[in-house]
């Protein structure tokens, strides 16, 4: 029993946390390049919409996950633009994506599927690691969604990405000192524009692995505060991949712990064992962490001749 | 001049504007292979961006660049570096998290396959770069824990990894104590040995006599003329830089002291990472007295000025003005207590960028009248203020008291803090680097009002790495080194040369102790 | 030239370049999907405009947004990012719901009572965050976000705790009617007042069809006290010094960290006033179960942003927002579109309030090049 519970538990931390993986991630490579990404919200949204619908019209939840990917890349090219070539003021252009993405995310939705603000449920969700439904407990609760194995390949490959290639190399001197990037040659708008586009995609992903793995369809609630959640994670992991993904575990574990039907007997309220890792969080933050630095240029437009 | 390959560049003709302003007009450089040249002229006068221009950062409207007597178009950095063009920018251009090597190497990388880094080769390479040249640095410090001469010398390290042949400095020494220059001048000659040719931007003569064959000058944008540097004498370079007879000597009668108004006694303070900044540090200031601090980058001014203004806490020891305590209370009381700070950073500590001249003319008394009243301001009062300080301290433009700070010059800026802190009354004024980034004219104006104010009967204390500055207008030379005062002499008791030798920690032979 | 290039500078030039951008997108958005954009137009300012009913309820709308549009352009103004406002809010209507349900004093001290006790939960809200900022250098966008979820998960709990919760609803019990802040509550209904408003038929449609309340007065009286707080007090000038240059403030003897939870305090109690407003102001006044954020807080980020931050422009960006909003359901009902097409073109506004932020820089450009011109 106890161990059903427990897998349960981990079973659920872990199909929670992959959405806001993704999102997270999407942060981190955003923001170390130095464009700070407040729209992931918005980028998920579309991601979970175009995931769900797509794999519904084409019957592959695969061909979904990865148009969803594709169409959270040219969404955030908007971010881009705005935010590179016009050195709009980042926070403004992000929160902006958050009003479009969903509100284009329900219009099409609408469109497409006669009035409806949700999808048709897609006919095949994303693969499970195991195949099927498993006889033992255990087995079906250590059943993952794919996209908790990709989510953590993601981490994986975003880290080495940054830190043992030279483009990490070249990425992190743009978000932390652009104008010593650019006496190297190094395109500094070019680097921007390739990790936001990159973090639409990450971001697109998310939404789609909410859609195509956590539930089966696309709903006006499908995301409903896994964008914020993940820039949560992105400061809380201190900008890493690692540590952004620690974070989302964390925050995955506060979602499972809320549905965890071992507590329902309990005399603690759903709502307060629902608020306790927002609450641990913070101590975790006040006893531990502390102050977080940013990349140095997160946030800064780049201007060059200008005197 | 004829286009030969006995020049390592040739610059003709080179105009360039940003907007209306014309930061270049028709200049024309031609620099000798082999040679280090020298680039001379005053703050904006347009060294750096013909510089910038040379290196690709920037684009000329119009004008030639020939490197050995081949014409060419740089783009960008990229080609410069192509060209085997390295340059070492004024403010470092170094990510402050990356260690020695990573900052080498970016943009450049030595990689196994698919763009993977090999940290272990190119640990080699910067290792044997470092061999090769003697430019004695640690590969594999972070960039933000070693000293700024280091950081000088991973800028020197960058270029030659990309091997450059042509080596541009902007304003190396700067920053410099003078060993560290010498070191830098001996290192320069050794390249120049090496068949390598520099440009040096600078305006110190001093320095210019020492190292350079040949110096082109130029002066608000336009080429004036390009001297052998042997036949030359200091002053006339600065009057060709400055288009005027210039006087490099500060004039001033005797200080006569009086009381004490400031003393620190003992006083021990902790830098960020919380190890010993200064040490047992004491000194006094009189009334009517300069007291000039001098000392190398790091040894402990930013901490004392930190501690004396309330910025941070202090260990042990005291600060007393007129008599009273004044350690680890808070920088409004130290304010109170009628101590007023022309700080080092115009742009950070001075002023606040975004607000108006007249905002910023009250950024420490906009609590008391007339400039308040009941929490509500008087921006009548303001206005007049502000307008009585543009006046008298001659800040231009004559109407920018609704103006953001960010739209002035930076000697105008200056202008409106030194005003600023001077109105105040104070009876100790720091000033800390106070004509740091300004031109000829606008040192001098600082200059002489540190003297009238005192003249005026006020004790001052002067913080600047400028060894001549301190020379020059101070009555009394505190030497710091190492968060200690190691000496004090009274003005004309001592030369340059055993103060710059006690900077750098000797006693005789300038070796480090 | 010079002229073009003073009208360029205005903010609010930018501001109208970028709404006309949003109409525009979405004009194409319609057009593309097979609707007439004009007469989604049409119907959205119809909806707005033709029934005195319909400007009531778009003020109505406004109020909460304008409100917390406050909270964000003036914890922004110091260099905060207050995405707390939601939680500031969600709080805010907890309290002012819980104490007027409890509480039932006369109006002339119930109001009061009711309404500060939202703006001061708003304010601990928003203060514990400025708090945590202050004293450990937590990122406030990181704990804002935090205590979103915490005060949504608060709000919950308390709507379904058996002491406050009414039985077969998905609410709390709502306040006492002597919390009302509507225009004359008791007078419209009575028989009197019926008697009077025959008389006038828009005047009845407005008191009798909608909770026309005070509300939006407070949100006004907000913004100039914002405005004056900001621009006249010792005390803004404290603020917009830390907003600008924290270091140059520090050193010039403002105590940074004072201020910022100051100006935590002050932006979670306008967000507070908001929730308060709307909870003693319109039906149900009550809070109920949250399924998902209700956006009142995220809302006022983006009014914020459409004001430049102004504190005087949150009231017409929050007015145009509430329009929006609200005339924005029309436009499903008449010509079927989504009325999602709203929220689209409200982003597309806030993202071209981004992009146009260049054009004073531009203007700059514009008069130095015509200076240029003239002297040569």
């Amino acid at each position: 029993m106890l161990l059903n519970n427990l897998s349960l538990l981990i079973g659920n931390t872990f199909m929670y946390s992959a959405p806001l993986i993704f999102g997270a991630l999407a942060g981190v490579i955003s923001e170390r390049s130095g464009v700070v990404n407040l729209g992931i919200e918005g980028m998920m949204t579309v991601g979970a919409f175009v995931g769900a619908a797509v794999g519904y019209f084409s019957g592959n939840a695969w061909v979904g996950f990865l148009l969803a990917g594709i169409a959270g890349g040219l969404f955030a090219l908007l971010h881009a633009v705005a935010s590179v070539t016009f050195k709009a003021d980042q926070t403004i252009s992000g929160i902006a994506l958050n009003l479009i993405g969903p509100g284009l995310a329900l219009f099409l939705c609408r469109l497409t599927f006669s009035g409806a603000t949700m999808t048709q449920p897609v006919p095949h969700k994303l693969p499970k690691i195991l195949g099927g439904a498993q006889r033992n407990i255990v087995a079906q609760n250590f059943n993952f969604d794919i996209t908790v194995i990709l989510a953590f390949a993601a981490m994986i490959v975003l880290w080495f990405v940054l830190y043992r290639t030279k483009w990490g190399l070249r990425i992190r001197s743009v978000g932390e000192h652009p104008a010593a990037a650019d006496t190297l040659g190094i395109n500094v708008n070019r680097t921007r524009y390739g990790c936001v586009i990159t973090s639409g995609i990450l971001a697109g992903l998310g939404g789609a692995s909410m859609t195509l793995a956590v539930i089966q369809q696309f709903t006006p609630t499908a995301i409903s505060g896994q964008g914020f959640i993940a820039l949560a994670a992105v400061i809380f992991g201190k900008w890493t991949p690692q540590g952004a993904y620690g974070a989302c575990l964390l925050f995955g574990f506060a979602q499972a712990l809320s549905v965890f039907p071992g507590l329902a007997h309990t005399s603690i309220p759903p709502e307060i064992l629902a608020m306790m890792p927002y609450i641990l969080t913070i101590v975790v933050l006040i006893l531990f962490v502390g102050r977080s630095v940013a990349p140095k240029s997160d946030g800064l437009p780049y201007e060059k001749g200008v005197r | 001049m004829e286009v030969s390959s006995k020049y390592a560049v040739q610059m003709h003709g080179i105009t360039k504007t940003f907007g209306t302003f014309c930061a270049l007009d028709h200049v024309d450089l031609d620099v000798k292979r082999g040679t280090i040249h020298s680039l001379l002229g005053e703050n904006g006068a347009g060294k750096s961006t013909l510089m910038n221009v040379l290196y690709g950062l920037y684009q000329a409207d119009e004008g030639e660049i020939y490197l050995n007597g081949e014409k060419v178009n740089i783009a960008n950095p990229n080609v410069a570096i192509a060209h085997g063009i390295g340059m070492v920018h004024q403010h470092f251009m170094l990510v402050d998290n990356f260690t020695v090597t990573q900052n080498i190497i970016l943009g450049n990388e030595t990689t196994s396959h698919l763009g993977v880094l090999n940290m272990k080769q190119a640990h080699k390479n910067v290792q044997d770069l470092v061999q090769k040249y003697g430019l004695e640095v640690d590969p594999d410090a972070k960039v933000e824990d070693i000293s700024v001469g280091m950081q000088q010398r991973v800028e020197i390290l960058k270029a030659l990894y990309r091997g450059a042949d042509l080596l541009i400095l902007d304003e190396p020494t700067a920053v410099l104590t003078p060993q560290e220059t010498e070191d830098l001048i001996e290192i320069m000659h050794s390249l120049v040995a090496d068949g390598k040719t520099i440009i040096i931007i600078t305006h110190k003569l001093r320095e210019i006599k020492e190292s350079s064959d040949t110096c082109t000058i130029i002066r608000r944008g336009k080429y004036v003329d390009t001297v052998k540097v042997a036949d030359e004498k200091e002053e006339d370079l600065a009057s060709k830089m400055v288009g005027r007879a210039v006087k490099l000597v500060v004039e001033k009668t005797p200080a006569k002291p009086g009381k004490t108004v400031f003393a620190i006694d003992h006083l021990q303070v902790k830098d960020d990472r919380g190890l010993p900044a200064v040490r047992d540090l004491s000194l006094s200031v009189h009334a009517g007295e300069i007291v000039g601090i001098a000392g190398i980058d790091g040894n402990g001014q930013k901490e004392l000025v930190e501690a004396i203004t309330n910025l941070t806490k202090t260990e042990s020891g005291t600060i007393q003005i007129n008599g009273a305590e004044v350690q680890n209370t808070s920088p409004r009381n130290v304010v109170n207590h009628k101590i007023s700070t022309i700080h080092e950073d115009r742009q950070k500590r001075g002023l606040v960028m975004d607000f108006t001249v007249a905002e910023n003319s009250v950024l420490e008394k906009y609590r008391v009248a007339p400039y308040s009243k009941h929490g509500m301001l008087n921006r009548r009062e303001i206005q007049k203020f502000a307008k009585g300080l543009i006046r008298d301290y001659d800040v231009r433009p004559e109407d920018c008291a609704n103006h953001l700070a960010r739209g002035l010059s930076g000697g105008n800026q200056q202008k409106i803090i030194i005003g600023r802190e001077v109105e105040n009354e104070p009876d100790l004024l720091i000033a800390m680097q106070p004509t740091r980034g300004l031109d000829v004219g606008a040192i001098e104006y600082v200059h002489k009002a540190l003297i009238r104010e005192r003249d005026r009967g006020r004790a001052i204390l002067l913080i600047s790495l400028e060894l001549d500055e301190i020379m020059s207008i101070s009555d009394t030379i505190d030497v710091l080194y190492k968060g200690r005062i190691v000496d004090s002499f009274k003005q004309g008791e001592v030369d340059e040369k055993t103060i710059g030798l006690l900077m750098a920690g000797g006693k005789q032979n300038g070796k480090d102790s | 030239m010079e002229k073009t290039a003073k009208i360029l500078k205005k903010p609010i030039t930018s501001t109208i370049i970028a709404i006309v951008c949003g109409f525009a997108v979405a004009a194409i958005v319609l057009a593309a999907a097979g609707y007439n954009p004009s007469a989604a137009f049409g119907a959205l300012f119809s909806g707005i405009f033709s029934k005195p009913k319909y400007i009531s309820n778009v003020i109505i709308k406004a109020t909460p947004i304008t409100l917390t549009a406050l909270s964000v352009a003036f914890a922004y103004k110091v260099g905060l990012f207050n995405i707390g406002a939601e939680g500031q809010y969600i709080i805010g209507a907890v309290a002012a719901n819980l104490v007027g349900y409890l509480c039932n004093f006369p109006p002339i001290i119930q109001i009061p009572l009711v309404v500060l006790s939202g703006v001061a939960a708003g304010a601990l809200w928003g203060g514990i965050i400025g708090f945590l900022k202050a004293k450990f250098g937590i990122h406030e966008v990181l704990t804002s976000i935090m205590f979103n979820w915490i005060a949504f998960y608060i709000s919950n709990w308390v709507v379904s705790s058996a002491r406050f919760h009414e039985p077969n609803s998905t609410a709390a019990y709502p306040v006492n009617p002597s919390s009302y802040t509507m225009l004359l509550p008791n007078w419209k209904t009575s028989d009197a007042g019926l008697a009077v408003l025959k008389g006038h038929k828009a005047l009845r449609e407005v008191l009798l069809k909608t909770d026309v309340n005070f509300g939006f007065v407070i949100a006004i009286a907000a913004a100039v006290f914002v405005w004056m707080l900001l621009y006249r007090s010792t005390k803004g000038y404290e603020l917009r010094a830390v907003g600008l240059n924290r270091d140059a403030a520090e050193f010039a003897g403002i105590s940074v960290n004072k201020n910022i939870i100051i100006t935590m305090l002050i932006a979670g109690a306008l967000s507070g006033l908001a929730a308060s407003m709307v909870i003693t102001g319109t039906d149900p006044h009550r809070i109920s179960t949250l399924s998902a954020f209700e956006n009142n807080g995220f809302n006022g980020l983006s009014v914020a942003f459409i004001a430049g931050s102004s504190p005087i422009g949150c009231i017409f960006a929050g007015l145009l927002f509430g329009g929006l909003l609200y005339g924005g359901q029309s436009i499903q009902a008449n010509i079927g579109a989504p009325s999602e097409i709203i929220n689209i073109m409200i982003g597309t506004i806030v993202f071209f309030v981004a992009l146009t932020a260049v054009i004073p820089k531009l203007a700059v450009r514009l008069e130095k090049r015509g200076m240029h011109n003239a002297a040569k």
